[in-house]
């Protein structure tokens, strides 16, 4: 029952992120985008990970990609879509070099489940995900790297109100 | 198991029904309080007191034309009212209306009246209301209008904006409880709490987050849409907002959308300051109820008493004003917290 519910997840989360590509239109990759996050947090679900299932939907269904909406309506992207273009080489050298080394990162991963530790792999604790845990790991053992994330952020949020003052004035 | 299902979905058909009926004679409320307020007389010709006004509204609605405008974008222009009303609904999963029940005796255990209890239920409610800003946003771009447009982006823009201090100001509450299950916040407000050692009040967080109130109440008017929020869909420059090329039950889940929102928020301020199901003497769904209805009731008496914001003014109280304060208020509330 678990896997089935995975594997109809996983599918529409990979059909959902092609989509997002294929689509001419970005209102429609957007919402192509949006798609592919709820099956993610669907999958969270799947994990009992309550905390992470629901700041998923919070922050990239709810937040972001409302974000990315707002920006690709402002800009009215609509009227035309983008012409078709053939790509150029260096484009095409890029995209295959790092196709190369996410399917190389993917394969690792899987060999590492199936072939390597067929019994699996570290067990997965019953707290795991929920609020008291990623608060509790956030604040403890990785409170450094919380608190550098959050200054890079603000750092950017600072960058960005500098470089749209410049233009305004 | 099987008595457990058939709880379940009676719980789930009761939760609808209510839910449906409150937005329908929401709209009756509504007028009749307006109408009290500018002394005049409201609907009075169908059945006494104008009561079956609401249902002849809705019928009205369901028969009428339902247009599409030829140049619009035809799927998400058909998506968006469903985008927008259901996850105004699904928030009501997770909000207790009342403690658990035997029915007087007719059950052999006892039922806790709420649908379902999850360990992050306020998240979920801010989740879904979160969610509920596509519909609004696609039905502006969709309908090919620039009105509409307009419309769409203010709202966005209105409840990302608004979206900041309400959740900071619910951190006072999760904070002092500890907890983010909306049945341990209810819970955590039972009992009696001294002011100033002699003043006897209930131990709500109204009391205790007087601030973080205030600041949830206007967040909340603003995240639905309602005056002195109304930007979205202000008559005098927008037409109608992003609702204009809609007709019919298409316009008809728009409305219901943004009635059904008012209660859930009402409801989790029931919920999160006003000690929720708590009360003495009369059933605990009853006491819900009434505090639900009471700050509904406030809801039309701001829409019937203030005028309209500026644009930004709007954005000028969310992010000067609102937004300091419930960060100031979290930061108090911590430090008691920690010292308490």
């Amino acid at each position: 029952m678990e896997l089935l519910v995975f594997a109809g997840l996983a599918l529409v989360a990979a059909v959902a992120g092609l989509l997002v590509i294929v689509q001419r239109h970005a209102v429609y990759s957007a919402l192509f985008l949006i798609i592919t996050m709820g099956s993610l947090a669907g999958i969270y679900i799947l994990l009992d990970a309550h905390f992470v299932w629901v700041i998923q939907v919070i922050v990239y269904a709810g937040a972001i990609m409302v974000l990315f909406l707002f920006v690709i309506m402002l800009l009215d992207i609509r009227s035309e879509p983008a012409p078709w273009a053939p790509p150029d080489r260096g484009r095409i050298l890029i995209a295959v070099l790092l196709s190369v080394v996410l399917l190389a990162e993917l394969g690792v991963a899987v060999a590492r489940r199936f072939v390597l530790a067929p019994a699996g792999g570290p067990a997965v604790a019953s707290s795991f995900g929920r609020t008291q845990t990623v608060g509790r790991l956030l604040f403890t053992d990785f409170l450094f790297p919380f608190e550098i994330t959050s200054i890079i952020l603000l750092v950017a949020m600072v960058g960005a109100m500098v470089l749209a003052k410049k233009r305004l004035h | 198991m099987l008595e457990t299902l058939i709880v379940m979905l009676v719980k789930i058909g009761v939760v609808f029904g209510a839910l449906l009926l409150t937005v329908a004679y929401m709209t009756w409320i509504e007028r009749k309080v307006i109408a009290d307020i500018q002394v005049r007389l409201g609907p009075t010709r169908v059945g006494p007191y104008g009561l079956l006004q609401p249902i002849a509204d809705g019928l009205k609605l369901m028969f009428k034309e339902d247009l599409i405008p030829s140049q619009v974008d035809r799927a998400i222009f058909l998506l968006a009212p469903s985008l927008s009303i259901i996850p105004a609904f699904i928030a009501f999963a997770v909000i207790p209306f009342g403690d658990s029940t035997t029915l007087f005796g007719l059950l052999s255990r006892p039922v806790p009246l709420h649908i379902t209890d999850i360990d992050v239920g306020v998240l979920f409610v801010f989740g879904a209301a979160s969610l509920g800003v596509y519909g609004i946003v696609l039905a502006g771009w969709s309908s090919n209008n620039k009105y509409s447009l307009l419309g769409g982006l203010r709202s966005s823009a209105q409840l990302i904006s608004y979206e900041l201090p309400m959740g900071l100001s619910v951190v006072g509450v999760l904070l002092l409880v500890g907890s983010l299950s909306l049945v341990d916040i209810v819970k955590a407000q039972a009992g009696v709490a001294w002011w100033f050692g002699i003043l006897p009040v209930p131990n709500w967080f109204l009391f205790s987050q007087p601030l973080g109130f205030c600041i949830y109440f206007c967040c909340a008017l603003a995240e639905t849409n309602r005056a002195p929020f109304d930007l979205p869909e202000a008559e005098t420059e927008l037409v109608a907002g992003f609702h204009t090329e809609y007709s019919s039950m298409k316009f008809a889940m728009f409305f219901m959308a943004e009635y059904a929102n008012m209660i859930t928020v009402a409801a989790l301020a029931t919920t999160l300051f006003l000690g929720g199901w708590l009360g003495p003497i009369a059933p605990s769904p009853v006491w819900f109820l009434g505090k639900v209805f009471l700050l509904l009731f406030l809801f039309i008496w701001f829409r019937a008493t203030l005028p309209r914001f500026r644009y930004d003014q709007l954005m000028n109280f969310g992010w000067k004003r609102l937004l300091p304060l419930a960060l100031l208020n979290t930061a108090i509330t911590a430090i008691v917290a920690v010292r308490g």
